[in-house]
């Protein structure tokens, strides 16, 4: 596979030594007839090979946004990169002509979505889609094709994936079906695979079993996963760190251990906090006040002002708080991280 | 019960056949849309009984004198409204023409231009709502406009002056204008209904999930989209072929469609429905075979658009 892989090597500027995968300073805004919605305003993260990282947020945050930018599949008009620069191996993504950037997809960055029955085109069988990856990108005859759609079947799992590789998408159970949307992703071998929280339409017994399958695969090809999620206890298990984001911005980045020993940022810390525990039980959950600020209508300062209990004078102030360095690799953008964690 | 079901499922591949399955053909022949919809077209009784009609209406207008040995054209008016005789098994109209004759020999000119209109009229249908909905933005704003000015259009006054337009050769039978006419002014409600089935198809995650893996706009829309969105356009061209069949004899009523002493469906009813309470005979034959064909072409259009949609296998 990799003999092709090379062939397949027509970006220029592709360093192997630069990081696997780096988004600076990414902004996203839609503009609509109702005004501008700033849905990313400054994304930072970065991702090296065999890493998990997970986007943790409420809804409405940016999470998917970022993915479909990163992705390139964002609806243009009315979403519009604003800013920012996405590189791959040091390949600046956005600058890329859209032929380049279209055998970057799948070839390199892939992605799988959150509802996997919706995801799949109902008119084909998922062998025929699986297999016409192979005849378009890697040319190969029907008959290869459709073994290789076997045999990826199986790695993800699938049971009597033989007899499964004619059925139709709507003949799968909702937990099959991921694992199906997730052996399309793998097809072409790609390097990084976003999860668009790939397991929030499934109930929980097959949502660990999907992660699982996912952190198999992820070891197995040593692959780097952005893990987007609004569920931490998805998190805790398979992430090594997570970027959390709220009003489309990063405003912790850190280690998973780090983040749920001692959390640097007031949301992160609310988070945590209204993770429902047994110890509760017959307690009222806690909640964080309030509501995430309409995209259109970010408060001045840190957007998180109006719902922090450690809100001072300059956190409603122009500028936002930057991203002050906590520890090495850990950042936190609030001007008090010092207090939240404890100091 | 669905959770039930994804856990055995992960848990035990032996308990796999309590999920439904269809019918299968032999294993190793890789399966496709097309394939499917045959295997399920051939079974259908529906499809056999529209295509025992289409073939026959077909013939006729092939080779109408397998059908009849009597010349449409041999009319004596001795014979007005004579009742059935011998090869004449419907009698005879009020030029005393062989209304069977004519009703076979009629098959020709009313299929064509059924079929060719509605053709022309589909493929700009198909080009301008799929490009509209696809694009959306400037493309989409100028092809609606389009749209909406065609149909502001009043159909007879832009048909009259279309056709005669189109054919003032007088030499001319009037066939091609007519076909032109139909095909030009009647694309309209299928390239609408394409628009919003395409916009519909378009914002679904499979789409997006093609360009992650890398599909360009060309295979989004005739693989992705297309399939997805043609199946309520098959059924508006289905009427479409009727409607146009019909409309040809309003054209040629109004001397402007079919020339001279062209025979088809239209022209028969249109000249019969006057005597309609004298003799129902001359109405009744040509309007049951108009009925007859559009019916087949009806119902092969659903059972197509049935057998293309894996959902109802």
């Amino acid at each position: 596979m990799t003999d092709i892989k090379a062939q397949m090597d027509v970006i220029p500027g592709v360093d192997p030594r630069a990081p696997l995968l780096e988004v600076n300073d990414l902004h996203v805004e839609f503009r609509t007839q109702y005004g501008v919605a700033k849905a990313v305003n400054g994304a930072n993260f970065w991702l090296s090979p065999g890493e998990t990282l997970a986007i943790l947020g409420e809804s409405g945050c940016g999470k998917s946004v970022t993915a479909q930018a990163i992705m390139g599949i964002l609806d243009s008009p009315p979403g519009f990169i604003t800013k920012g620069e996405v590189r791959y191996r040091g390949v600046d993504l956005l600058k890329l002509p859209e032929e380049q950037r279209r055998r970057v997809r799948a070839n390199r960055i892939a992605m799988i979505f959150q509802d996997a029955l919706s995801a799949l085109n109902p008119v084909y069988t998922v062998g025929f889609q699986l297999a016409e990856v192979f005849r378009i990108h890697r040319g190969m005859s029907r008959g290869d094709a459709k073994k290789r759609a076997i045999e990826l079947l199986d790695q993800v799992k699938i049971p009597a994936a033989k007899a499964r590789v004619s059925d139709y998408p709507h003949q799968f159970s909702g937990g099959m079906r991921q694992r199906v949307m997730i052996a399309m992703a793998l097809a072409l071998d790609p390097e990084v695979l976003i999860a668009d929280e790939p397991t929030t339409a499934l109930d929980v017994t097959v949502q660990a079993q999907i992660m699982g399958l996912l952190a198999e695969l992820q070891q197995q090809r040593n692959m780097g996963l952005i893990l987007i999620t609004h569920d931490m206890g998805v998190v805790a298990d398979v992430a090594d760190r997570i970027s959390v984001m709220y009003a489309g911005k990063v405003v912790e980045e850190a280690a998973v251990y780090d983040i749920y020993s001692r959390p640097a940022h007031p949301y992160t810390r609310a988070l945590l906090e209204s993770i429902p525990r047994l110890d509760m039980k017959g307690q009222q959950l806690n909640v964080i006040r309030g509501l995430p600020p309409a995209l259109t209508d970010i408060p001045k300062g840190c957007a998180f002002n109006p719902r922090c209990r450690y809100a001072k004078d300059p956190c409603r102030q122009d500028p936002a708080p930057p991203a002050y360095a906590v520890a090495p690799h850990r950042t936190a953008r609030c001007h008090f991280f010092r207090e939240v964690l404890g100091e | 019960m669905s959770d039930l079901n994804s856990v055995t499922a992960a848990e035990a591949p032996d308990q796999m056949s309590t999920q439904p399955r269809p019918r299968r053909g032999k294993q190793d022949k890789p399966r496709s849309l097309a394939g499917d919809a045959w295997n399920d077209l051939r079974k259908s009784k529906i499809f056999w009984v529209a295509i025992v009609l289409v073939v026959v209406v077909l013939l006729m207008a092939a080779w109408p004198s397998l059908f009849t040995s009597a010349d449409p054209r041999d009319c004596a008016l001795s014979r007005k409204f004579g009742g059935p005789t011998g090869g004449a098994i419907f009698g005879y109209d009020f030029q005393g023409c062989d209304v069977y004759a004519r009703t076979v020999y009629g098959a020709r000119n009313s299929i064509i231009v059924g079929i060719v209109s509605t053709a022309i009229a589909g493929v700009i249908g198909i080009v301008v709502g799929l490009s509209s909905g696809f694009f959306g933005g400037a493309v989409d704003a100028v092809l609606s406009r389009f749209i909406d000015i065609m149909l502001a259009i009043p159909f007879l006054l832009a048909g009259i002056v279309l056709s005669s337009r189109l054919s003032s050769d007088p030499n001319d039978d009037g066939l091609i204008a007519v076909i032109l006419t139909l095909g030009l002014l009647t694309w309209t409600t299928g390239a609408r209904v394409m628009r919003s089935a395409v916009i519909s198809a378009k914002n679904q995650d499979y789409v997006a999930a093609g360009r992650m893996l890398g599909a360009g706009p060309g295979r989004l829309m005739l693989r992705h989209i297309l399939p997805n969105s043609i199946a309520a356009f098959i059924v508006v061209l289905t009427i479409l072929l009727g409607v146009n069949i019909g409309v040809e004899a309003t054209l040629s009523f109004l001397g402007v469609g079919l020339k001279g002493d062209a025979i088809s469906w239209g022209i028969a009813i249109s000249e019969a429905t006057g005597t309609a309470r004298v003799a129902a005979a001359p109405l009744v034959w040509p309007a049951t075979f108009l009925g007859l064909t559009v019916l087949a072409f009806i119902m092969l259009g659903d059972a197509i658009r049935d057998a293309f949609d894996p959902k109802l296998r």
